[in-house]
């Protein structure tokens, strides 16, 4: 899993099955003093997140495809908790 | 998954007979990453702004058939709202 911001909502009408009625989010990955590390990525919400929340994030299938509830799938990335804090030393 | 835009199409005389009748998309990933070869889930062409499913998932788009791809197209986007 990894620490990101939603940074933006997709609109797509012509898309996979699997992905309607899925609300899909584009996700910055963030290092840990928030700042932007990486390429967007676009992920299916499991958890009702929206722009400018810091979330936590999973880039592979299974975990992907489990929070969604579409096992097999082609379904490879998903927002899977919206954080709170994060401590660390 | 990905953004990409779609530039273009590959075409395979020689192909594995899994990726018959496929359409094969050359993708760039946005804003500037590389271009990657993709099969086409969705109806996409060249000129438009999609997003990419890519490794084992990828080839569930097309279940029950067993397409060997690492990389799908598998939704045409309309807009981004970003903040």
């Amino acid at each position: 899993m990894i620490i990101a911001r939603v940074v933006g909502n997709v609109v797509a009408s012509q898309k996979h099955q699997a992905h309607e009625g899925q609300k899909i989010l584009l996700i910055q990955p963030l290092d840990l003093e928030n700042q932007p590390a990486g390429d967007v990525f676009v992920a299916l919400d499991a958890v009702d997140a929206g722009v400018g929340d810091r979330v936590l994030a999973v880039q592979e299938g299974f975990s992907a495809m489990t929070s969604v509830g579409h096992v097999e799938q082609p379904i490879d990335a998903a927002v899977i908790g919206v954080i709170d804090m994060v401590e660390f030393e | 998954m990905y953004l990409g835009k779609v530039i273009g199409n590959v075409v395979c005389t020689i192909k594995d007979s899994s990726l018959e009748g496929s359409k094969l998309l050359l993708v760039r990933r946005l804003p500037n990453g590389p271009s990657v070869v993709a099969i086409d889930a969705v109806g996409a062409g060249a000129g438009e702004t999609v997003y990419v499913c890519r490794g084992r998932e990828a080839a569930f788009a097309f279940k029950p058939k067993e397409v060997a791809t690492e990389a799908s197209v598998v939704a045409i986007i309309d807009t981004i709202e970003r903040e």
